[in-house]
């Protein structure tokens, strides 16, 4: 409501010159003297939206981690107990051990399958159409690819078994056994993803000048040498990010699995967000699923800083 | 197209190479785009018939039973005559409780991330550069950490199963939006501005009549991205309603699923309703399938 009186933007010309505080500001800008209390009103939802919504629920949620909280009654400082609960406890492992399984066969292929892609797309054509029909299954949620492939992998009239059956073989209980819930699941998940990291890829390809294929040509370069000697040096930056999107976005698996196989069989897909969701909405243990949630974005952190290490994300080859 | 001859140079000495990437391009396209054919075929089965002839490339025995079932307008005995399951949802209810999650979250997030970036980009005020980095500190917080601790805050406040609690968490900050959309107006030229300020146009006038629409572009690419997102949540709208009146269509599509029998389940319905819910996904790609392309890879590159 203060906004109309911090409007007079008809200052002296001359006053607001050379008050100017970052590099990137211009001198000689006109009327920057009402500037700040208009920008706090600007930044005031933004602010607010931080302090309620993010900074207050990280602080809340590595509280919690520390107590027992069972959202009835108030949260009991327990110390320590929870993080020696969750050493012990066969399941959290278990289900680590899941995850990691999960992030590895799906960000493994899907980064294969997605750099492949934006590879050939960019050496062939520059169809939108074709890089349009790629990120389809992006647009689509984890519950309607989930339900569609439970479909279409059903063991008794699903295509897919129905065409495995047809080359003679015998039928796979893809999301009824233990041995191929998580591959199975994994496979669902980098179709539904592929398309969009292989975008992002194909516009980092777009980037490298053509001329230094051609200058690899003229050395005598293949397109293997080419690939390996130009553009996955060049690419390092936009892999790192997309690399470390996709392990984050994977450790967090849980639509999927929710609607294929709530984390069955016999826990065989019981990923870690669907125990910390079952501990928490299934028993109302807030704080030991709230120490959990923590001893995943500690992981998270650790993994992405160890990629960024590990890739030296922020430089290219360029030079 | 002709473009391709020009960067890869002699064709035919790599006429084999360049068959076995079509192929492979050909494979991708077939991978990604059968399921969809799938579920249309499957979706206009008749549920019976449908274990006669599992692998007809056609629908079995046309019908529009299954979309009749998943609008809630079929009589029980017509859907058990079906091979339906007998469950019913009305899934129209459940696509504009969507429609209202997703657009309201979509616009309140673009819009304040825009105010946000703009006093980030254009005007000086202490404290400017401070505030602009602890706000991207939140883009090193995975939602696993916030989800419990904000589902708590939403039932303290007493915003469980409203539309509120659905959509206020994410409804005010987006680091990522602000920061997106600072960047590129940092790269706009200012003179127009500059020019219009000292006419006498006030800040406000020039952030919305000038500067908005020089930012039409990052700001489509964000309310796309920020809507198709919305649309397609899952875990926050499952922890804050239980309620049908608010639940959004991802939800009842996951509890229409479950409700079907293990033993025999309504698959002519379950595609039905599947392709609804994506149905506005797929009319998005139609309307803006370009736009989608190129701002998923402006939003890799930044």
């Amino acid at each position: 409501m203060a906004i109309s009186t911090t409007t007079p933007a008809r200052a002296p010309r001359a006053a607001g010159s050379d008050r100017t505080t970052g590099p990137v500001r211009r001198a000689g800008s006109p009327a920057h003297r009402g500037d700040a209390r208009l920008a706090w009103v600007l930044v005031a939802p933004a602010i607010v939206g931080f302090l309620v919504f993010a900074a207050y629920p990280t602080l809340r949620g590595i509280y919690l981690s520390f107590t027992d909280f069972r959202v009835l009654t108030p949260p009991q400082w327990t110390g320590l107990d929870n993080l020696r609960r969750l050493v012990a406890d066969e399941v959290f492992w278990h289900s680590l051990g899941v995850t990691a399984y999960f992030v590895l066969l799906s960000v493994v292929i899907g980064m294969a399958l997605s750099v492949a892609t934006a590879v050939v797309l960019h050496r062939l054509t520059a169809s939108t159409a074709l890089r349009g029909i790629i990120i389809l299954p992006f647009l689509i949620s984890g519950v309607v690819a989930a339900t569609t492939w439970s479909w279409m992998l059903d063991a008794q009239l699903g295509i897919v078994n129905i065409a495995i059956r047809q080359l003679g073989l015998d039928p796979v209980f893809f999301l009824g056994s233990s041995k191929w819930a998580i591959p199975t699941i994994a496979l669902i998940s980098v179709w539904k993803g592929m398309g969009y990291n292989a975008i992002i890829v194909f516009a980092g390809l777009q980037t490298i000048p053509p001329t230094i294929y051609e200058a690899g040509r003229i050395d005598g370069a293949n397109e293997i040498q080419m690939f390996r000697r130009l553009t996955l040096p060049l690419l390092r930056p936009v892999l790192a990010m997309v690399l470390v999107l996709t392990v984050i976005g994977s450790f967090q698996v849980f639509d999927l699995v929710a609607v294929t196989t709530q984390g069955g069989p016999a826990r065989a897909s019981n990923v870690l967000q669907l125990y910390i969701y079952d501990k928490a909405f299934g028993q109302f243990e807030f704080g030991y699923a709230a120490t959990m949630s923590l001893a995943l974005f500690a992981m998270l952190i650790a993994i992405t800083f160890l990629q960024m290490r590990l890739l030296r994300a922020d430089e290219s080859d360029t030079n | 197209m002709s473009a391709s001859a020009t960067v890869s140079g002699p064709r035919r000495r790599l006429s084999v190479g360049r068959t076995l990437a079509w192929t492979y391009l050909g494979g991708v396209v077939l991978v990604t785009l059968f399921p969809f054919y799938w579920i249309l075929r499957t979706s206009f089965s008749n549920n019976y018939s449908l274990i006669t002839h599992p692998s007809s490339l056609l629908p079995v025995d046309f019908t529009l039973g299954a979309f009749r079932r998943v609008l809630g307008i079929a009589t029980s005995a017509e859907s058990l005559a079906e091979g339906g399951s007998g469950a019913s949802i009305n899934i129209l209810h459940f696509a504009m409780n969507s429609l209202i999650f997703a657009t309201l979250s979509t616009v309140l997030v673009v819009f304040f991330s825009l105010l946000a970036a703009y006093a980030f980009a254009r005007l000086q005020w202490p404290g400017r550069d401070l505030v602009f980095s602890v706000l991207l500190t939140a883009l090193m917080v995975p939602g696993i950490l916030t989800l419990l601790p904000n589902f708590v805050l939403i039932k303290d406040l007493g915003l469980l199963n409203t539309f509120g609690g659905l959509i206020l968490p994410g409804a005010l900050f987006s680091a990522f939006n602000i920061f997106f959309l600072r960047q590129f107006m940092l790269g706009l030229s200012s003179e127009i501005e500059e020019a219009a300020l000292i006419d006498g146009a006030s800040r406000l006038r020039v952030l919305f009549q000038i500067t908005l629409p020089m930012t039409s572009g990052p700001v489509t690419t964000l309310s796309i991205l920020g809507f198709i997102g919305a649309w397609n949540d899952y875990f926050w709208p499952l922890l804050v309603t239980s309620d049908d009146s608010v639940r959004p269509l991802t939800l009842a599509l996951a509890v229409f699923k479950q409700s079907s029998p293990q033993a025999a389940p309504d698959w002519a319905g379950l595609m039905a309703a599947t392709l609804v819910a994506a149905l506005p996904m797929l009319v998005l790609f139609l309307a803006f399938g370009r736009r989608i392309v190129d701002s998923i890879g402006f939003s890799g590159l930044k």
